[in-house]
């Protein structure tokens, strides 16, 4: 979708190759990355309310080893964005993202941080990923916890997949210079089009 | 004193609306009663004086600015409406007040900011989304949307509801925004920002004076 791809991890001739020690050790790092990983919670709406029934005792984030929210990017591993995101925010986002050490991935948890949801309006940014580069989408609005739970498995499967010969995860991706976004103009304007039930019809039908 | 069964029409007027007629005369244009709330429609010209005669008047007392907020109808024809609703806590009376700014004429209008100091976030967020100018206002800038913010005021019937510009240009301008910008020369951090405020601002930094926060 217009993303700029990370690289291809290197080929298994230019790291050296890859042998039985390499694949144990990726797989050791990676058991203990993805059952560690602390959240920077950037909870702006309803979703982070869901959010904090996920953290609390019933379904217990703990178990994934999560238990341990970062209120500081540079302590955090995975921002979870939960809840709308007005244009205001946006620069904050941005920098949040732009604070975390690498490695990092983001969830978008729910309907408007992922598409801006029903807010198809002046004041609300119409998806996170047009901000930063987004690893899982929960939809839902909002989603119950086991919802979140279930994206929390799916970045966890993801992170289990990464290669230490892969050094995308080690470095920043930056957005484009001219035009300081991730995704190219003409992309967010396309996506962020109207859908289905929008402005074209208004409530009280005049 | 809770009402009950209060008609739609007819039902008795606040007492301040005949103390205001008997004393500021043509000045009160008109006073509506809905739903045993009152409506008084003032001139433009005298509502600064109106308004600190409610306060100041120990008859009436209105101590309270509860919302300053503007009307605009769907008739093109018609004037917008600048609205405050003040309230009485000794006396337990709300009072409604409008003032009509009829259409081809600046949207000008005098602040209340030195009657009740409350009127100063309530008056930038009116002007903010009407481009309603408050004069006398100490530090009338926008307060919802960014300082930054070009696209118009967003509570105009003319304004559509996604704005104006394209989705990534809206990004762009609001990525480029420093959100570590604050506006008293006090904070180290308004060095960064300064070159990025409207000329106004700057002049009114320059020259020291207050900010309103």
């Amino acid at each position: 979708m217009g993303l700029t791809p990370r690289p291809a991890p290197r080929s298994v001739e230019a790291t050296g190759g890859e042998n039985w020690v390499t694949t144990k050790l990726d797989s050791l790092v990676n058991w203990a990355r993805k059952n560690s990983l602390w959240p920077m919670p950037f909870g702006t709406a309803c979703c982070a309310i869901e959010f904090m029934a996920t953290a609390a005792s019933k379904y217990d984030l703990a178990r994934f080893g999560m238990e341990r929210m970062s209120f500081s990017p540079r302590q955090a591993d995975v921002l979870i964005c939960a809840g709308r995101v007005p244009f205001k925010l946006a620069p904050v986002l941005r920098r949040i993202w732009q604070q975390m050490p690498q490695p990092k991935w983001c969830i978008s948890m729910g309907a408007c941080a992922s598409s801006g949801g029903m807010f198809d309006n002046y004041a609300v940014v119409q998806g996170i990923d047009t901000i930063i580069p987004v690893d899982v989408y929960v939809p839902g609005c909002p989603p119950r916890p086991e919802g979140l739970l279930y994206g929390i498995l799916l970045l966890q499967e993801k992170v289990s997949q990464e290669h230490m010969g892969d050094d995308a995860i080690r470095r920043e991706m930056e957005p484009d210079p001219k035009s300081g976004l991730y995704i190219p103009p003409a992309a967010i304007d396309e996506l962020s089009e109207p859908f289905g039930n929008s402005v074209h019809q208004t409530r009280s039908g005049l | 004193m809770t009402p009950h069964n209060v008609p739609r029409e007819g039902a008795p007027a606040n007492p301040t609306a005949a103390a205001l007629q008997a004393r500021f005369g043509d000045a009160i244009r008109r006073v509506d009663v809905v739903w045993g709330e009152t409506t008084v429609y003032v001139a433009r010209e005298r509502l600064l004086e109106i308004v600190r005669w409610l306060h100041d008047d120990p008859e009436q007392q209105y101590d309270y600015l509860s919302d300053v907020t503007a009307v605009e109808y769907r008739d093109p024809e018609r004037a917008l409406e600048v609205v405050w609703h003040l309230r009485s806590l000794p006396r337990r009376r709300f009072l409604r007040l409008k003032v009509e700014l009829p259409r081809g004429t600046a949207l000008e209008v005098e602040s209340v900011w030195p009657v009740y100091r409350g009127a100063d976030w309530l008056e930038r967020e009116c002007y903010d989304m009407f481009g309603i100018r408050f004069t006398g206002h100490p530090d009338l800038r926008r307060i919802l949307m960014w300082e930054q913010y070009r696209e118009g005021y967003p509570l105009r019937k003319d304004f559509p509801l996604r704005g104006r510009f394209s989705r990534a240009e809206q990004l762009r301008q609001a990525l480029a925004a420093n959100p570590e910008a604050r506006y008293s020369m006090e904070e180290l951090s308004i060095a960064d920002a300064f070159a990025d405020l409207p000329d106004e601002m700057r002049q009114r930094l320059k020259s020291g004076a207050r900010t309103g926060e």
